[in-house]
């Protein structure tokens, strides 16, 4: 009877040589390579009859029509950098502040609980967060916070009438739900791999909390913190749905912060249907842009991160 | 506190500024304890403030979508309200279905090769490795809604243009699970690296010191020992997927029919929250809060799924 571990042991030393294990690493990994490659000369391909149709100035022009086919993306590459930095605006503080409760202000059990509510806030869909802001946010926003916010101004700009409800100001607050989990993660991140004993070095010399936060922690940490709103920042630029959903698309220049318009994303994806081979190109150009924007965003993103030591958990 | 001067003996100027920092730190003490306590109540106060957001849409959801949760909602097709019953919508069996078969694809295309890549770059180093790496970063950070463009040109169009008639070529689901596949793909591949680069590499050489191959090691070894790791990477990338919209907004069609073919138009949740968010009818648009109630508890469900399995697979091993 053969002795069982032995039979074993044999069958190790008999698989056959390494080739096939490296064949299959090696032709996976590439097939994975020439999905990407494919993908990119795929968009860029089909953009290229706008690109002959209107030239550069798809980058420049000011009217984007469907009826006229005229293809000028300004007015929605500046609607798309309007909303990034007005989630931005409203999110750094409040993400960083609210990395730093985690950390250093909330006791152990309640610190666990409070970052895993903010992967939760992470996981809702960002469908979900249109629908929110379309259904409940913008009848509110309608209703009571665009008039009290014109009565600051008297009416002017950059609150002036007539209040929609949807607009510049809701996708910038429903884009800005959306990408605090990321600023606090990955800011919480960056904030906890800062050696504790410089944190109660600094508190043993008599500095104040604070004064700990402010001119130590925040300081190592900046690196990681920088890569978070970086990477944070092209989520934002990119994000598709729950945009086009609360800014009710106007492919014109936004002159308040209540007018409608319209974001790179957003165009793409409310403009597909019915649109001739020549739109889709141009919405193809559209993407173009919108790809190069991100990718350079995200590369100097994980950049940073990766410097600063903290790992990236989010995708 | 006070330096004692001996005489004959210059001060000791170090002395002096010590003196000077405490007279100071002391002075400033009230009002720099103030500053930090305001400012702390104020890192606090953001963290209760960037968990509004969270209460307020459970909150919407659970309140506006719980009633719609019924037999019918789950087993009937779509339908548009009539003018005698304004309320009557039907349910949602197509998209939940559709959502079934399309994301299963979408991991079916997605999980060998974001797993096997993964382990490509957890026992690599090298250049070809590095470029692969970054290429799967940027590739996550991508907005989806380009691979809903890339799919399109793929699959919907591209093959009728270059005159070759396949099944499924046009809207079908099967483009949806291309596109949410790739979504996929480096979500994996990056998580699943981070499992298989834990596993001490003293076991390795445990086995590859018995004689085993690196194929074999990998197989036997490895990817056993992090098997935890990369269920949970498998479940979150799929979390992700589920509730993409951007992706399969122009490629799978929008049936109202039940089909489990995939090469047929589809329907699935996302899109159909998409879609009826904005209907004239007020009960269409009321349903949406079922629907999206229903995707978020799946959703939720995978991802902490994926944690608490996880957890629990690791404490059996021990």
């Amino acid at each position: 009877m053969p002795d069982p571990l032995l039979a074993e042991r044999g069958k190790l030393f008999s698989v056959k040589s390494d080739w096939a294990y490296l064949l299959i690493l090696y032709g996976v990994s590439g097939l994975f390579a020439l999905i990407c490659v494919v993908f990119l000369i795929s968009v860029i391909v089909s953009s290229i009859p706008a690109w002959r149709h209107s030239g550069l100035s798809i980058l420049y022009g000011r009217t984007w029509s469907q009826a006229t086919d005229s293809f000028g993306a300004l007015p929605i590459i500046v609607g798309t950098l309007l909303t990034t930095a007005i989630a931005l605006v409203l999110a750094i503080p409040i993400g960083i502040g609210s990395a730093l409760a985690i950390v250093h202000v909330l006791p152990g059990r309640a610190r666990i609980f409070a970052s895993s509510l903010v992967e939760l806030l992470a996981a809702v869909p960002s469908v979900v967060y249109g629908l929110w802001g379309l259904l409940v946010l913008a009848p509110w926003f309608e209703k009571t916070v665009e008039p009290d916010l014109a009565d600051i101004t008297n009416g002017h700009w950059p609150f002036n009438p007539p209040f929609e409800g949807v607009g510049v100001l809701l996708a910038g607050c429903v884009l800005f739900v959306m990408i605090l989990p990321m600023i606090v993660a990955l800011s919480r991140d960056a904030i906890s791999v800062v050696p504790n004993d410089q944190f109660e070095g600094a508190l043993s010399v008599g500095a104040t909390k604070w004064q700990v936060l402010r001119s130590v922690v925040l300081p190592a940490a900046r690196t990681g913190i920088v890569g978070a709103v970086t990477l944070a920042t092209a989520r934002a630029l990119g994000e598709t749905v729950a945009v086009a959903m609360v800014i009710g698309l106007n492919p014109l220049f936004p002159h308040s912060l209540f007018s409608t318009a319209s974001t790179l994303a957003s165009t793409i994806a409310l403009q597909f249907q019915d649109a001739t081979p020549l739109q889709v190109a141009a919405l193809g150009a559209l993407a173009v842009i919108l790809m190069a924007m991100t990718a350079i965003v995200n590369w100097i993103g994980r950049r940073l991160i990766q410097r600063s030591g903290a790992q990236a958990q989010f995708g | 506190m006070m330096s004692t001067t001996i005489e004959g003996v210059p001060p000791d100027p170090m002395l002096e500024r010590r003196e000077l920092i405490q007279q100071v730190a002391h002075k400033t003490l009230k009002r720099r304890m103030l500053r930090s306590r305001v400012v702390v109540g104020l890192c606090g106060f953001a963290l209760l403030l960037a968990l509004i957001p969270l209460f307020a849409i459970l909150f919407s959801l659970v309140q506006k979508g719980l009633r719609w949760w019924s037999i019918d909602f789950f087993t009937k097709t779509p339908q548009f309200p009539s003018l005698l019953y304004p309320n009557d919508v039907g349910g949602i069996a197509n998209a939940l279905i559709g959502s079934l078969v399309i994301d299963t694809l979408a991991a079916v295309i997605a999980i060998p090769i974001g797993v096997v890549t993964g382990l490509f770059l957890a026992e690599s180093d090298g250049q070809l490795a590095n470029a692969l790496r970054m290429t799967a970063e940027i590739m996550t950070g991508l907005p989806s809604i380009l691979l809903g463009i890339f799919a399109y040109q793929m699959l919907v169009i591209g093959f009728h243009e270059w005159g070759i008639k396949l099944p499924g070529i046009g809207f079908a689901g099967i483009a949806g699970s291309f596109a949410l596949g790739i979504l996929m793909i480096p979500i994996i591949i990056k998580a699943s690296e981070n499992a298989l680069r834990s596993v001490p590499f003293t076991i390795r050489e445990a086995a590859l010191a018995l004689g085993a191959r690196n194929g074999v090691v990998s197989r036997k070894v490895v990817i056993p020992t992090a098997l935890p790791g990369l269920i949970t990477a498998v479940l979150l990338a799929l979390s992700r997927a589920v509730g993409e919209t951007a992706p399969i907004l122009w490629v799978i069609g929008a049936s109202t029919v039940v089909t489990w073919n995939p090469l047929h138009e589809m329907a699935s949740m996302p899109l159909q929250i998409f879609q009826s968010s904005t209907s004239p009818y007020t009960s269409l648009r009321a349903e949406t809060w079922g629907i999206a109630l229903t995707l978020v508890i799946i959703v939720l469900f995978l991802n902490l799924g994926s944690r608490l399995l996880a957890a629990w697979l690791r404490r059996e091993r021990r």
